[in-house]
């Protein structure tokens, strides 16, 4: 162990100056991103060539890759729990032991996601010895487990459950106290279960170090130790913002989304109330994953039949929210833009954060857009214009949110948002929901969106990845602040990609507009300490909490790697692609809203139907 | 009172973390949210670590003292010599648990590893005072003399 700290804190000295990522595992520097000058240093030489023998067979490898990563690479699939390829190497749970021989013959069990290769390791993953001790740990978790696997919310998810059918676990040998404390229900966006928790330390290093958010971290010691926000208070009065990163990297049942499936049952088998859904951009890319699909196939059909078989009476599309949201942030931008007032202005789709920004840089909330996210400007249509225009009483319609995101749960809880969205399902609850209702999903056929609310642009839809929504807003704002349409518009190859930092320079009539992409609150963090220190060149900024965007939200199915983001992310540019119009202010029924309910772009109607205000949130 | 702005005077960076609650138990006599809370904005740590750093050392505590304080040994030579049974016993007759204190503020409970007394195990420290080779029948008197 303090071997390897050592190896680790070299790596970071020599890596030091040359950027600050070594902190932030997953967070790929964008070389334009610094500004810093970039001393010349070994790091990017081509790193020495060395030979290993993995289970005997010869590999060439560098003195800098770790041996789980090696198998990896050459179809060996070592067991592990705790290490995760965005995360720090901390060896917690001891899963990935192997048999590792420097050359003196004597094998040493070392945890592979932690050890490097060196030169001639005769490295074993699966000898009698390493077998015998990785069941004796995966033993010793399992008995201070609750091991009620049907009845915990990642039943057949779980990879300490999966490990154990993997181990044919019959019986395990150890016996005693297990752990036994009350699960915290108290967020309305994440279930948090510590008699499920085998302390890998996955969720404290999403949360402070990639996050930074500091919410939860490791309190007590031996037995009694759990993972916990702040002296004993609950995942409610804490910072967490509800993001969801945690539950999407945790092995286990311990951290899960606060499921609200039961809500929807009982509010579909209303007879007296209208149901009504709609969907974010999102879930299209990512649903069929929980029937066992590709990632990236889009099921946008599927998921509007799947929905109506559910029960629900209109399904509606958060593009077309999310195009009105372009029409009044590019309204916002250029008006901020041409006073240089407000300056950088920062998108607020996400409510993860804007929490973050509220807890932590309340000074500073005069950057953000005051637009409502996509969800909330659909969910107070839903609730004042369409409502009228069928004549009914929004009170008589429940309106059912499905978004990628544990977050919107707590969103649509918000004090100004009351009475508009009733309740959150994540993409994951979504798919639980189509299993237990019997709907054989990937055999579904394609239906249509409803209307009036059902017509989106491909600027709408991708909003879901990361720099979707920065694109659709240049789109928009670029064409009115040059005062014409652009033929050519595609901003998404400087800012789509899956860095957590971008930047792009555009020139509109001789003016330089700086624009830059972040995802993940700790990019955020760092962008907004700039801000804070009157140090940032930007004008106009996209913050998403969840890495890739809301492809990768916290309510997605895991796991989530760059891999998945791509696929998920590729999937709605393509639907971008396919579609006729693609610029939010071109959205005949946008416009047709405007023009019947809104009035002009920006109105005092658009303002107090879809504009809201941000305070500074006390946390514990 | 001691002034706790002036108890961290001292400290700027996360670092000091250990030493900074060192001093604040010394003058406050535990550690209370409050202070921690100042603490966090003072050396910018997070309140969760602060937590983490303070639920892990027992040498820590986090609730306030009585007037008395029992300390009972659970190190392994009196845990040989049986003071988890005297430990209930304790926590019994004041109808406190380790960790706690009596209503009236005059008596508060709690175990810590090994006093250096082994010789005289089982051993407790009653405020700062060492008493060894205790049975029932002696912790018994002791408390009453406290409540005297
Ligand atoms: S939901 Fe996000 S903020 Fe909350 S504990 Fe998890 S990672 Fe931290
Ligand atoms: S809550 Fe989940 S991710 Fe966090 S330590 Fe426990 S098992 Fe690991
Ligand atoms: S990035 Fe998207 S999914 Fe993640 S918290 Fe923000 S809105 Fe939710
Ligand atoms: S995966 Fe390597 S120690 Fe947990
Ligand atoms: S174990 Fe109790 S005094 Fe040493």
């Amino acid at each position: 162990m303090a071997k390897h700290k050592k190896t680790r804190k070299r790596t970071a000295k020599r890596k030091a100056g040359h950027h600050s990522s070594h902190k932030h595992a997953g967070h790929k520097a964008h070389k334009q991103a610094r500004k810093t000058p970039q001393p010349q240093t070994t790091a990017t030489a081509p790193a020495k060539q060395i030979k290993i023998f993995l289970n005997e067979q010869e590999i060439t490898c560098t003195p800098e890759d770790y041996i789980f990563d090696i198998a990896e690479k050459n179809g060996v699939k070592i067991p592990h729990l705790c290490h995760h390829e965005r995360l720090e190497r901390t060896a917690h749970c001891r899963l990935c032991i192997v048999d590792v021989d420097i050359g003196n013959g004597k094998g040493r069990l070392m945890t592979s996601c932690s050890t490097k290769a060196a030169d001639g390791m005769k490295v074993n993953t699966h000898t009698p010895k390493v077998l015998e001790a990785r069941r004796i740990n995966l033993e010793l978790l399992l008995a201070n487990h609750d091991l009620n696997c049907p009845t915990c919310p990642k039943n057949l998810h779980c990879k300490l459950q999966s490990y154990a059918g993997d181990f044919m676990i019959k019986d395990i040998r150890f016996s005693g106290k297990r752990r036994q404390v009350p699960v915290d229900n108290s967020s309305v966006s994440i279930r948090r279960d510590d008699n499920r928790c085998i302390l890998c330390g996955r969720c404290i290093k999403m949360c402070n170090q990639i996050q930074t958010v500091y919410a939860i971290d490791q309190n007590n010691r031996g037995f009694d130790t759990i993972v916990t926000p702040a002296l004993g208070h609950t995942m409610a009065e804490s910072s967490c913002v509800n993001c969801g990163q945690c539950v999407i990297v945790c092995p286990t049942g311990a951290l899960t989304e606060k499921s609200d499936i039961q809500s929807v049952i009982d509010a579909l088998n209303n007879p007296d109330k209208m149901l009504i859904a709609q969907t974010a951009p999102s879930i299209r890319a990512a649903l069929g994953e929980c029937f066992g699909m590709e990632a990236g196939t889009e099921v946008t059909g599927k998921m509007v039949t799947a929905l109506k078989r559910l029960g629900f009476e209109k399904v509606f599309d958060t593009d077309l929210g999310a195009d009105i949201c372009i029409i009044e942030e590019a309204t916002e931008f250029v008006k901020r833009f041409k006073e240089n007032k407000n300056l950088p202005m920062i998108t607020t789709c996400c409510p993860a954060w804007i929490k973050f920004g509220e807890q932590f840089f309340f000074d500073e909330l005069h950057h953000m857009s005051s637009c409502k996210s996509p969800q909330a400007i659909l969910a107070s249509l839903i609730k004042t214009y369409y409502a009228q225009k069928i004549g009914k009483s929004p009170k008589d319609m429940i309106l059912v949110d499905i978004m990628p995101c544990t977050a919107k749960k707590y969103e649509i809880t918000r004090p100004e948002f009351s009475g508009e969205a009733d309740y959150v399902l994540t993409t994951v609850e979504l798919g639980k929901l189509i299993k237990e209702m019997n709907i054989d999903f990937v055999n579904l056929p394609d239906t249509e969106f409803d209307n009036p609310l059902g017509e989106s642009t491909g600027a709408g839809v991708i909003f879901g990845h990361t720099g979707g929504v920065m694109e659709a807003a240049l789109r928009t704002a670029v064409d009115w602040l040059e005062g014409k349409s652009l033929p050519k518009f595609e901003y998404n190859k400087a800012l789509g990609g899956i860095e957590t930092k971008k930047e792009a320079k555009l020139k509109i009539k001789g003016k330089t507009v700086n624009i830059c992409v972040v995802h993940t609150l700790g990019e955020a963090r760092k962008l907004m300490e700039d801000i804070k220190a009157g140090k940032s060149q930007y004008h106009f900024i996209e913050i998403m909490a969840c890495y890739g965007g809301c492809v990768g939200g916290g309510g997605q199915p895991a796991p989530i790697n760059a891999e998945i983001l791509l696929k998920r992310a590729g999937a709605l540019n393509r639907a971008d692609n396919k579609k006729k119009i693609r610029k939010s202010h071109k959205n005949p029924a946008a416009l047709s809203i405007y023009k019947e309910y809104l009035g002009e772009f920006g109105s005092e109607q658009a303002h107090k139907l879809l504009h809201t205000s941000y305070t500074r949130k006390a946390y514990k | 009172m001691p002034d706790i702005n002036k108890v961290l005077e001292k400290y700027s960076s996360p670092g000091d973390l250990i030493a900074a609650l060192q001093d604040i138990q010394k003058e406050f006599g535990y550690l209370s949210e409050e202070h921690m809370e100042a603490l966090s904005k003072k050396i910018k740590a997070p309140l969760s670590r602060i937590s983490g750093v303070a639920t892990f050392y027992s040498m820590f505590r986090l609730k306030p003292i009585g007037k008395n304080h029992i300390s009972m040994c659970r190190g392994t030579a009196c845990h040989v010599h049986n003071s988890e049974t005297l430990l209930r016993f304790i926590e019994k007759k004041l109808n406190i648990k380790s960790g706690e204190m009596t209503d009236d503020g005059h008596i508060s409970l709690e175990t810590v590893n090994c006093i250096g007394a082994c010789a005289k195990a089982p051993a407790m420290m009653v405020n700062g005072k060492v008493y060894g080779n205790l049975d029932e029948k002696k912790i018994d008197k002791l408390i009453e003399d406290l409540r005297k």
